[in-house]
């Protein structure tokens, strides 16, 4: 009797003992998990950039543009060049591209005599329009949001930037 | 299945024994609660190794980087701010943790033969705790953090004859820099780990070794193992240790003031609570008295502690009769806590919080940063950048949320060369300055208000920039003293006193060394609009 009773009481701290360390490991534990392996909650530094005098280009004439925009890197507020190939569709509506093809991420350019975007990587012709016209590439060029302000266009950002082919899990 | 992967990792490795001899050490019947603060302590430095590591891995350990990094961690990341808080607060907590360790283990006089040499380490343990809070106090780069370490920089400088070796070797030759961080960086995540961690298991060993120390009677009675009820014991302080720390950790965040600002003269630097005994002490003594502060009175600590052993050679005797111990701990109780109780009376009760929050309104800018206020507005800076937390639209950074993350230099040097989409300025030299020394003061707290300062006082102030009004008068504390301070001038002169003075000072006192001014109405307007909303 007196072994049990001995027994049980050493049961007893060793258990408070484990479930003590527990809440511990825990405590620490999971903020720690969370920390390292949720993203960090961007504050996005300014959305729309200055990037082209519309007066200045002509109806379905694709021009590269190239501008400045800032970036957040970590901690840092990172400024870099960012180009698009922005083409006024129609007098009401105006469109930016991605300057990457919706495959592999090559630099295409635009083709005057045909009067398309051609991708050099795997031959992906896409109408000005950046619809697929023949070619591996998986769907239309992308388009930056845009806003027209008097003459000028700026461009934002595009949301949850794709990789060119692939899809990454969410 | 279970029994045999066990018996193989003992046969292969000796761990299961190794943790069932460890865990059935003997140790005297009298041991119990008493005996809990050296587990916490170790518990408490591993809980600063976890957060440490978890802080480095998103640290920028250079001066301008770290700041932003810190403000980084604790604004954008999940737990962030919880993970700061637990390093932050854990230095406390280990300071208050290892003395109390120490106090334990001099009133129960276990530093006596064979035990000398566990005290030694503990000893030196301390010094290296003590070195971690130190050298952690400049890490995260805010004017808290500079300042402190550049009184501390200075007292190790004041040291006889190795003063400016010390200097040297802290990289502070020439000031508080980037060596200095270098230094206090390396030292603590390089050179404090290591010989801690090393002085603690040589600690343990010790403790191993001698066993833990008897009280008078216990020879009479069997020993008890380690585990279970020390074991839990312990586990229960380490659990209580934790608790009130995690709690201080989410009810009170880590404070992180501006970034450093070596020209902000009205700073005044505070260290941690546990050392501000010494901060007062160094109040009280002046001239040559300042090395009994700074040097004697600290050396002598050390010394003593080290001596203690060595000094008390008596056998052991029941804790109750050891008066002496009890009248020594008690005497450094009051001694300690008298002067950090006459430190904490005579800090400014807001100090800490107006430092970190900056000037919450306009009047309190020095002219300087005032007209700051009026290039900002007469530049347009607020079409790109928005002041206060509105999340507006705008593609410049927002100069409210983050707080200011660049030091005055780089901002100058960044309106006169953007490299970014920023315009260029018509600023000349000193009003882009001007414009940096008020950006530096924003915080989140202050920058919506300071984006509603009333026209006429940014003009007016504008005004008193571009007139050198500040060579001869003061306003803020900034300026000099050939003419009267300006503040309060509301209660001394009516608005058409002073714009008529501006026009002729001799007509109103032909002694006065004053030029006279010849303002437009406007001009003339916003200056005595603005001199007379001064406090």
């Amino acid at each position: 009797m007196v072994a049990s009773n001995d027994m049980a009481r050493r049961s007893f701290f060793g258990r408070a003992t484990q479930f003590l360390g527990g809440l511990i490991a825990g405590g620490l534990g999971i903020p720690a998990a969370m920390y390292l392996l949720r993203g960090p909650k961007t504050i996005a530094p300014g959305g729309y950039v200055d990037a082209a005098d519309l007066s200045q280009m002509k109806p379905r004439v694709p021009e590269e543009v190239s501008f400045q925009r800032i970036r957040k890197d970590g901690w840092k507020l990172i400024s870099e060049k960012s180009t698009a190939w922005v083409v006024k569709l129609s007098e009401t509506e105006v469109a930016a591209y991605s300057p990457q093809c919706t495959h592999l991420g090559c630099a295409y350019h635009f083709e005057e005599t045909k009067g398309e975007f051609i991708c050099p990587c795997h031959a992906t012709n896409f109408s000005i329009d950046g619809e697929v016209l023949n070619g591996p590439a998986p769907r239309p060029l992308d388009r930056y949001p845009v806003k027209v302000k008097g003459t000028r266009l700026l461009i934002g950002t595009i949301e949850s930037a794709k990789p060119a082919s692939t899809k990454m899990g969410a | 299945m279970m029994r045999t992967l066990i018996d193989w990792i003992e046969d292969r490795t000796g761990l299961i024994s190794t943790v069932e001899h460890f865990m059935n050490e003997e140790i005297p019947a009298s041991s119990g609660w008493k005996q809990v603060f050296g587990s916490v302590a170790m518990f408490l430095f591993l809980v600063q190794a976890f957060t440490g590591v978890m802080l480095g891995l998103n640290y920028g350990p250079t001066p301008g980087e770290a700041y932003s990094s810190l403000r980084y961690i604790m604004n954008e990341l999940s737990n962030g701010a919880l993970i700061r808080g637990l390093h932050h607060w854990g230095s406390s907590a280990m300071v208050i943790v290892v003395v109390l360790h120490m106090v334990q283990v001099f009133l129960w006089g276990a530093y006596k033969k064979p035990r000398e040499a566990t005290w030694l380490a503990g000893v030196v343990l301390l010094l290296f705790t003590l070195g971690f809070a130190l050298t952690g106090y400049l890490l995260p780069w805010d004017n808290r953090a500079y300042w402190g370490t550049v009184v501390t920089t200075q007292i190790a400088a004041g040291v006889p004859v190795i003063g400016p070796y010390i200097l040297r070797l802290m990289g502070a030759e020439d000031g508080v820099g980037v060596v200095t961080f270098a230094r206090f960086y390396a030292a603590h995540v390089l050179i404090l780990p290591a010989v801690t961690f090393l002085m603690i298991v040589f600690h343990v060993y010790l403790v191993r070794r001698h066993g833990v120390a008897p009280e008078p009677g216990d020879e009479l009675v069997p020993t008890q193992k380690f585990y279970p009820k020390q074991v839990f014991k312990d586990t229960f302080a380490i659990f209580v240790a934790f608790a009130v720390l995690f709690t201080l950790a989410v009810a009170v965040k880590a404070p992180l003031g501006r970034l450093a600002d070596p020209t902000d003269t009205t700073f005044i630097p505070r260290p941690e609570w546990y050392f501000q005994f010494l901060f007062q002490l160094l109040k009280y003594c002046e001239g040559p008295l300042e090395l009994f502060a700074t040097v004697v009175l600290p050396g002598l600590a050390v010394g003593g502690l080290f001596a203690v052993p060595f000094m008390d050679r008596t056998p052991l005797v029941k804790v109750t009769r050891r008066t002496t111990a009890f009248a020594a701990v008690l005497l450094c109780a009051i001694g300690w806590g008298g002067l950090t109780a006459a430190a904490v009376i005579e800090t400014p009760k807001s100090a800490a919080l107006a430092e970190a929050m900056g000037p919450m309104d306009w009047v309190e800018l020095t002219p300087v940063e005032m007209a700051g206020v009026g290039y900002f507005q007469k530049e347009r800076c607020g079409q790109c950048h928005t002041l206060g937390l509105a999340d507006e639209d705008k593609s410049g950074p927002n100069m409210g949320t983050g707080g200011v993350t660049r030091d005055v230099p780089w901002m100058v040097a960044h309106f006169k060369k953007p490299g970014t989409p920023m315009a260029t300025m018509s600023l000349k030299p000193a009003e882009m300055n001007a414009l940096a020394s008020f950006l530096i003061k924003l915080t989140p707290q202050n920058a919506v208000k300071m984006s509603e300062v009333p026209q006429f006082a940014w003009e007016g102030a504008i005004v008193y920039q571009k007139n050198h009004c500040g060579v001869c008068h003061q306003v803020n504390g900034a300026g000099m003293n050939n003419g009267p301070a300006l503040n309060g001038l509301a209660r001394r002169r009516k608005a058409d006193w002073v714009k008529e003075h501006f026009k002729n000072p001799q007509k109103f006192d032909a002694d006065s060394t004053m030029p006279s001014y010849k303002f437009s109405e406007r001009e003339s307007e916003a200056i005595t609009g603005y001199l007379m909303a001064l406090p």
